[in-house]
């Protein structure tokens, strides 16, 4: 801990050495703050668990990682990978694609890989790219729509208009071109998505939440405090919309998987697996022709990018209660 | 009630607030295709002083200009002309690094307690956030600094309140922690904006009682800004009545109360109820509503709604403050 000079400029004696005085706390302030933090998430959850829809949406979610996690014990220690292997997997005692039977659960798909191992492979990467792309646009949104906030003006301009362009291109057209420019793996592509939703309607909404905090006497308090700009940004408005980011950033997971898929069964993506992947496979080998006879090639990816995208929209759901506390039933 | 004689002493203290031909107006109804826009003379040419240790009350009705008064001097808005000097500090032209002491020596305790506390800081992190975006003190100073601080402001013990949220604590509770903010860098002059307007009444003496003390123990002085005129009484040296962006009269409180000279103050202060059936006050006299103070006749601003209205107040400009009494301003063309 250093020891910080007070300005020179302070002529008055009293302020140089600040008075002993016992404050009466005995733990130090970080364990206090600890145990504060602790103490509102504990609150927050006892509001979540009141809402049936986003702990239905939780254990869905849970129960998709869970799922994710099987993966890596599956494909080292019970499945043999030169059947199982999501991409180049063969079973050569099969026709395919063959319907589900004992040893494929869900079938394999037009050129004999298993549909179950798949989807067990794809849903961890799902998890990635749909988390990563969220916090990306969650962050930069939250600060580029506290700055427009709080500075106005010029800056408030440029980046609205930004927002304009980006909502104005319809989203996946757009994906469509630059997918075809450069072949995107999934790092790039969910870095894209990320600064794609941040500049668009994040950064909208996240203004509008931080235009609310900024008029507030405590932001004038602070300034009178000598608070600079950043620290206002930092302290007091970030601090205020980060619920409101945090209950985006749940909508946001929903958005990127979905343009995923869109992207993958367009096959502009330079992923070799995915939930999209599957039905485009599917499409591209003429089974989706025949809806009903060839079910178990899109069926299951479509249910679950249908089931993760429900199950993430269901917590934001759950968290708008803990968020907005008109909407709470008590 | 009578006061003791070193309070209503102008001539000891120094000034320490220095306002001269103060000016705020506004642009009103700008719009794409009209450029001449109208200006809106929020506060137009006031000047006062502030002596050190003296608490000069600011009392008018809404929209007449205090708190844009108030926050010029804190510099949370810019003034549209005019010099503020505070303790020999010229406020518009600080900038940069000298706003950090400057930001130390004045300090302003806001209306509304429920809304000038952020929601999401504890109490030790709202008392303690002027010693730390000034760099004063290491964490545990500053502890001891808040805790002192609450303390003094009648928050006891400390440690109760420090890790606490603001909508935890009552109003008078709040405010209570806004006026320790604003005091834990001890400023040498506080701007307060109505700091007991928005209490109950049972826990507005309690607040009022605390400003006194800390007055008295700091040697702060305050610009008391409210429209409450027995608050303004009990706690303020000196009152300014305001009027449409104009100071009409300033005197000494019990001066002002015993014996207002302009019509709007005569006005004002028979407005303030008795609570006595049997004393019968004068029937406040004045007429129509507030004149607009977008773009002003060159006339009285009191004009409209003067009973004692003449040629002279409208043919010419708003009257100058004159001394018409000892110590005992006024503008008025008849006085």
């Amino acid at each position: 801990m250093t020891e910080l000079a007070t300005s020179p400029d302070m002529g008055r004696g009293p302020e140089k050495q600040l008075p002993r005085f016992d404050p009466g706390i005995t733990e130090p302030i970080w364990k206090i703050r600890w145990k504060m933090n602790m103490r509102s998430l504990a609150q927050n959850w006892e509001i979540f668990k009141e809402s049936r829809v986003g702990m239905s949406g939780l254990i869905i979610i849970i129960a998709f990682g869970a799922f994710g996690l099987l993966w890596p014990i599956m494909i080292n220690f019970v499945w043999d990978p030169l059947i199982y292997h999501p991409v180049v997997g063969f079973d050569p005692m099969l026709m395919h694609p063959s319907p589900p039977v004992a040893g494929h659960l869900l079938g394999t798909d037009p050129i004999g890989r298993d549909i179950l191992a798949q989807l067990m492979f794809s849903t961890g990467r799902e998890f990635l790219l749909g988390m990563l792309s969220a916090v990306i646009s969650v962050v930069v949104g939250t600060f580029i729509g506290a700055m427009a906030a709080y500075y106005g003006g010029f800056t408030d301009t440029i980046f609205m208009r930004v927002a304009d362009i980006v909502m104005l291109f319809p989203f996946v057209p757009l994906l469509v071109v630059i997918g075809s420019m450069i072949r995107l793996s999934i790092f790039p592509f969910a870095i894209i998505l990320g600064f794609l939703e941040a500049f668009g309607g994040i950064t909208v909404i996240l203004k509008a939440q931080a235009l609310q905090v900024k008029v507030r006497p405590y932001i004038d308090a602070a300034r009178v405090a000598g608070g600079s700009d950043l620290h206002i940004i930092r302290a007091h408005i970030i601090p205020n919309v980060l619920p409101l980011s945090f209950l985006y950033m749940m909508f946001n997971v929903t958005a990127a998987i979905v343009s995923e898929a869109t992207l993958s069964f367009f096959g502009i993506l330079n992923i070799d697996m995915s939930w999209g992947m599957m039905i485009h496979t599917a499409e591209t080998a003429g089974y989706l022709f025949d809806f009903g006879k060839f079910w178990w090639l899109w069926a299951p990816s479509g249910f679950f990018i249908t089931l993760f995208c429900a199950a993430f929209y269901m917590v934001g759901r759950g968290l708008d209660e803990v968020v907005n506390p008109r909407l709470r039933k008590r | 009630m009578a006061l003791p004689d070193s309070r209503l002493d102008r001539d000891t203290g120094d000034t320490i607030v220095s306002v001269k031909n103060l000016k705020k107006y506004y642009p009103v109804g700008r719009g794409l295709f009209r450029r001449q826009h109208a200006l809106l003379h929020a506060v137009d040419d006031i000047s006062f002083e502030v002596a050190r240790g003296e608490v000069l009350g600011l009392v008018g009705e809404s929209g007449c200009g205090k708190t844009t008064t108030g926050r010029m001097l804190v510099r949370l808005t810019n003034p549209t002309s005019g010099s503020i000097i505070v303790d020999q500090t010229d406020v518009s032209s600080i900038s940069g690094a000298d706003m950090g002491p400057f930001r130390q020596k004045v300090q302003m305790i806001f209306q509304d307690p429920y809304e000038s506390l952020d929601p999401r800081m504890t109490i030790f992190d709202i008392v303690s956030e002027p010693l730390n975006v000034n760099h004063i003190g290491n964490l545990e100073q500053r502890e001891e600094r808040v805790a002192e601080m609450l303390t003094r402001v009648g928050l006891a013990p400390p440690a109760t309140f420090m890790f606490r949220f603001p909508h935890e604590l009552s109003g008078g509770q709040r405010q209570r922690v806004a006026i320790a903010r604003a005091l834990v860098v001890n400023p040498t002059f506080v701007v307060a904006d109505e700091p007991t307007s928005m209490l109950d009444v049972s826990i507005r003496t309690g607040v009022m009682k605390l400003l006194t003390e800390l007055r008295e123990d700091f040697g702060i002085s305050y610009l008391y800004i409210t429209h409450d005129l027995a608050v303004a009484r009990y706690l303020c040296d000196r009152i300014a009545v305001m009027y449409l962006g104009k100071i009409v009269e300033i005197a000494g409180s019990e001066e002002v109360i015993r014996n207002p000279l302009h019509p709007y103050a005569r006005a004002l202060i028979s407005a303030v109820p008795v609570p006595d059936p049997a004393i019968a006050r004068p029937v406040p006299n004045v007429r129509g509503g507030v004149s607009k103070p977008i773009n002003p006749h060159p006339r009285c601003r009191f004009y409209e709604r003067c009973p004692v209205a003449q040629k002279v107040c409208q043919d010419s400009d708003h009257p100058e403050l004159r001394e018409v009494e000892g110590n005992h301003f006024a503008a008025c063309h008849l006085l």
